[in-house]
Order: structure tokens, then sequence, then C-alpha cells
């Protein structure tokens, strides 16, 4: 028996409230599975179990704010076997069972995941509220299926994953449209509650204060720009969309984002947290990347083992972490470890960015805008696309000497766009 | 061939799916939308996506400033409709 408990999504949160549980007690849960909603007051966040087992009891309910550490669940050891919901779906399939199966008591695990496929579907087109599996909410934001609008055949109706399929499908032949589906480019815009908006924003500006104002009361900054010529790079760029189709395109920021996690995998002083007086290095690249929402406010999800990763798995991930982010849906995982944070403030014009680092990261990079500038080069004088780099670092990290390799690093990657 | 009007409905339709918060109203129809909608390049490529989904009209990023206001984007897709109807 283990305690599942309310995780810390970012630096600056000290509670969060439990909006919605997606499970119940008996349910199996796989590690990674999304298992609840939790508010953190700057965004709502689909928070992730990291074990395998049975949901034994909910020690915390929907609308309790509780803070960080606090136990939400407890978990029992797993089955023997791995479970998903395929009972559930394969009862979804069968004919109704005749007699329904005893309810298990919520505090005695079941003995076997059998037990737990057997009530029989509730009358059709009858759904309890939006109860779906984990499975089943990961498939349908992965094919673009709102919830709202699937008939659950599950166990007191739940929506299961089989469910799910069947809307894609249904909803992806009924499109009259020439155009070839693509169901996961474009999910539904769920909006954030209208309602909650100026709290919520209210509480935001005070979560980012609050984190800045430590950042820059603890942090010793230091700052160094850097002048990056991007005709190659650019010109790379235009060359590949040139053969892709509309939703494969690469934008130029995607190009920044890749050159900085390489230089990041490169210089490990750079990439970590400063925590009780030492610096400890990430595990791994787990680039930040400072998303502005609409009607103000910012938040900085990670993009995973960011160095690793090639520019179209960039591509999708920052897309879909934007589109997310912007509607109010990212994940618990994506929150918590950023191990150095990227801001591009170029859209908006700007030329530099005085970067304020995100603590107890060590180093923030920011970008101006791409623009054609005067470039000198072998005694001529042209005009080419540049961008500045700039890093704010953590001296007690790091030294000048370092992060001004740091940023050449991200030069040199830069003019190498094809190895990117 | 989708009319200007039912195109104009697509554009605004793309857009407030990435941005939920404007008013379809309100947008001006020859004012930048980035500026007028605080919208960025990956919105802006999202935006084309979706047109894309729903018109099959493939824009190639070269002609992306040429759908910068709301009049000149519902312009652009009506001639590209027109052309390949004609080819």
């Amino acid at each position: 028996m283990s305690e599942f408990l309310m995780p810390s999504l970012g630096a600056d949160m000290e509670s969060g409230t439990l909006l919605e549980w997606y499970v119940k007690p008996g349910d199996a849960v796989k590690r990674g599975d999304i298992v609840a909603l939790v508010d953190t007051s700057k965004a709502e966040i689909e928070i992730e179990i990291f074990e395998d087992g049975v949901i034994d009891e909910l020690l915390v309910g929907e609308g309790e704010r509780v803070p960080v550490g606090t136990a939400l669940a407890t978990v029992s050891a797993p089955w023997a076997e791995p479970v998903a919901a395929t009972p559930a779906a394969v009862a979804a399939q069968q004919p109704p069972p005749v007699s329904a199966a005893k309810p298990t008591a919520a505090t005695v695990p079941p003995r076997a995941p059998v037990s737990r496929a057997a009530p029989p579907p509730p009358a059709t087109g009858e759904h309890h509220g939006r109860r779906a599996s984990p499975v089943a909410r990961r498939a349908a934001a992965q094919l673009g299926v709102e919830l709202a609008s699937v008939v659950g055949t599950g166990p007191e109706g739940a929506i299961t994953k089989a469910d799910v399929e069947r809307a894609a499908t249904a909803s992806a032949s009924s499109a009259a449209s020439t155009a070839k589906p693509s169901p996961a480019a474009v999910p539904p815009a769920a909006a954030p509650p209208a309602a909650a908006a100026p709290d919520r924003r209210a509480a935001m500006r005070e979560a980012i204060g609050a984190l800045m104002a430590r950042s820059k009361r603890e942090i010793p900054h230091y700052y160094l720009q850097l002048e990056i010529e991007l005709g190659r790079a650019l010109e790379w760029l235009r060359e590949a969309n040139l053969a892709r189709s509309v939703d494969e395109r690469l934008l130029p920021s995607v190009l920044l984002l890749s050159a900085v996690a390489r230089a990041a995998g490169e210089m490990p002083e750079m990439n970590g947290f400063w925590v009780n007086g030492a610096f400890q290095p990430g595990d791994g690249v787990q680039l930040g990347v400072a998303i502005s929402l609409r009607g103000g406010g910012l938040i900085a999800p990670a993009l995973h083992d960011a160095d690793r990763k090639c520019l179209d798995e960039i591509m999708h991930s920052v897309r879909d972490l934007v589109q997310r982010a912007r509607a109010g849906r990212l994940r618990g995982s994506e929150m918590a470890d950023p191990t150095i944070t990227v801001t591009n403030l170029g859209e908006r014009g700007v030329d530099l960015v005085h970067g304020v680092i995100y603590p107890p990261q060590v180093a923030l990079v920011g970008f101006g805008a791409v623009r054609e500038r005067p470039w000198a080069a072998d005694g001529m004088l042209g005009v080419r696309p540049t961008v500045t780099a700039s890093l704010a670092a953590d001296h007690r990290a790091s030294d000048g000497h370092a992060g001004g390799r740091f940023l050449t690093l991200i030069d040199r990657h830069l003019q190498k766009p094809e190895a990117l | 061939m989708t009319s200007e009007p039912e195109l104009r409905e697509v554009v605004v339709r793309a857009l407030t799916e990435v941005a939920p918060d404007i008013d379809p109203d309100a947008i001006e129809p020859d004012t930048e939308l980035a500026e007028q909608l605080d919208i960025d390049s990956m919105d802006f490529l999202n935006v084309i996506v979706a047109i894309h989904e729903q018109t099959g009209i493939e824009i190639p990023e070269r002609d992306y400033p040429k759908l910068s206001t709301l009049s000149d984007a519902v312009a652009y897709l009506a001639r590209a409709q027109t052309q390949r109807a004609g080819a």
C-alpha cells in the first residue's frame, strides 16, 4: 500500500485544488495514467500516477484545496497481470450480461480484474457526467474526440477506449470534406471556464510575482548576449518546408529550441538546479518553453529529453504544448521539472530579452526578433537575418566564461541546421 | 466551390479555435490579424492547418503574408479555389 501525493507542479506551487478524480476505488492504474485534474492557481493540470496498482481509497474530495505533499489517495500493489482497460473494452462489445455482478466494496481491493467488468451498461444514450477511464481520456485527447459527445458503454456508463475509438471513426467517416482527416492536429478548443477567469488571472499574477521576486532576491544573475546570423538556418528551413504539407511545416523557433537543447546537453553546468547551496545537474535536458497565455500570464511546461528529439518531434510537441497550455490543459509531468528554460519574445518585436531565471533552475535563454540587419563578414557589409540570443545565468552555478561558451555553442548548432 | 461568406466563416472559426476569447463579430476586416488578435506564429500555423482541413486548400509558406488580414485571407482563399477548379 502506498500513498499518491499532491505533486509539486512547479517551484511556485504551494497547494493545489483537486478539481476532478478520473478514477475511483477499485480502478487499476498504470504508471503514467492520468488520474486527476488539479488547479494550481496558474492552470488546470492533469496529473499522472507514477506506479502501477489499484486505487484503494480517495482521501481528498473534489473541490478540496490541500498543500503539496498531502496524500490524495492510497494505492495498493498491482495485480500479477497487467490489466489496462481490456476487460471493460471487451465487455463493451458483448451483449449486456443478464445479471449484475456484485459490487466491490470500496475498501477491499478486488481479487481479479474480471470482477469489475461485469455491471451492465446503462440504457442507451445515457451517460453519467463525463466519467471515463484515463485510457479513454488519453485516446480522446489523441483523437480529438469530445468526451461529452461519446456514449459510454463501460461499467456505470463509463466511457471506454473502445467507445472513444468508435466515436472517432464515426465522426471521421461522416466528415464530407475531401481533405485528409488529421484528427490529432487540431483538437477542439476547450475554453477554460469563463467564470474562473478573473480569479485565475489574479492568482497567476501572484504566483508569478512570488516566484520572480524569489529569483531576483536569491539568484545572482549575470547576463550575456550574442547576435547570431541565421541566413543558412532559415534558408535550410525554407527548403525543408517546401517539401512538407501544411501540418508538417517547421517554425524558426523550433530550430532555436533544438539548438539550445543540444547546447544544454553538452554543458551540464547550465542544465539543472541550485538546491540546498549546491548545484545539481539535471537528469537529461527537460527544456522549459515559456508560453504566454491569452489575457496575460505565462507558463513554462517542459519538453522532455529535448536534446534527443529531432526537429519534427520538437515541432509536434511544442505545437501540442502551446495549444494545451492556452486551452488550460497541461499534464503534471510537463510542469514539474524543466532543467533550463527558453523564452522567445521576438514575435512581439523586441530585440533583446534580459531574462529572469525560474528558480531552482540556473539558466534562462532568451531570443529577440529574427530580422534583417547589417552584418559584416569577410570584410564586407551585407544584410542578413539575425537574432540576438541572451543568457541569464546563476553566478553561483557558473561564470561568465562558461556562459559565453554556452551561447557560442548555440550559435554553432544554428550554423548546422541539417544536424539539428 | 465554397462561397466567400462561407470562406470567411472558415477563417473566423479557425481564429476562434486558437483564440477562444475573441469576439468573432469584432474582428476588423482590414487590420492585421496578428496584431489585432495577439496571435503568434504557432497560432497562425494552427489557423493555416485548420483552413487546410476545412477547405483542402494548401497554402504555401511564401504566401503567408497574403493572409495577414481577414479580408485578404478570404480573397486569397477565393482565388486559390478558383485556380484549383481551373487547373
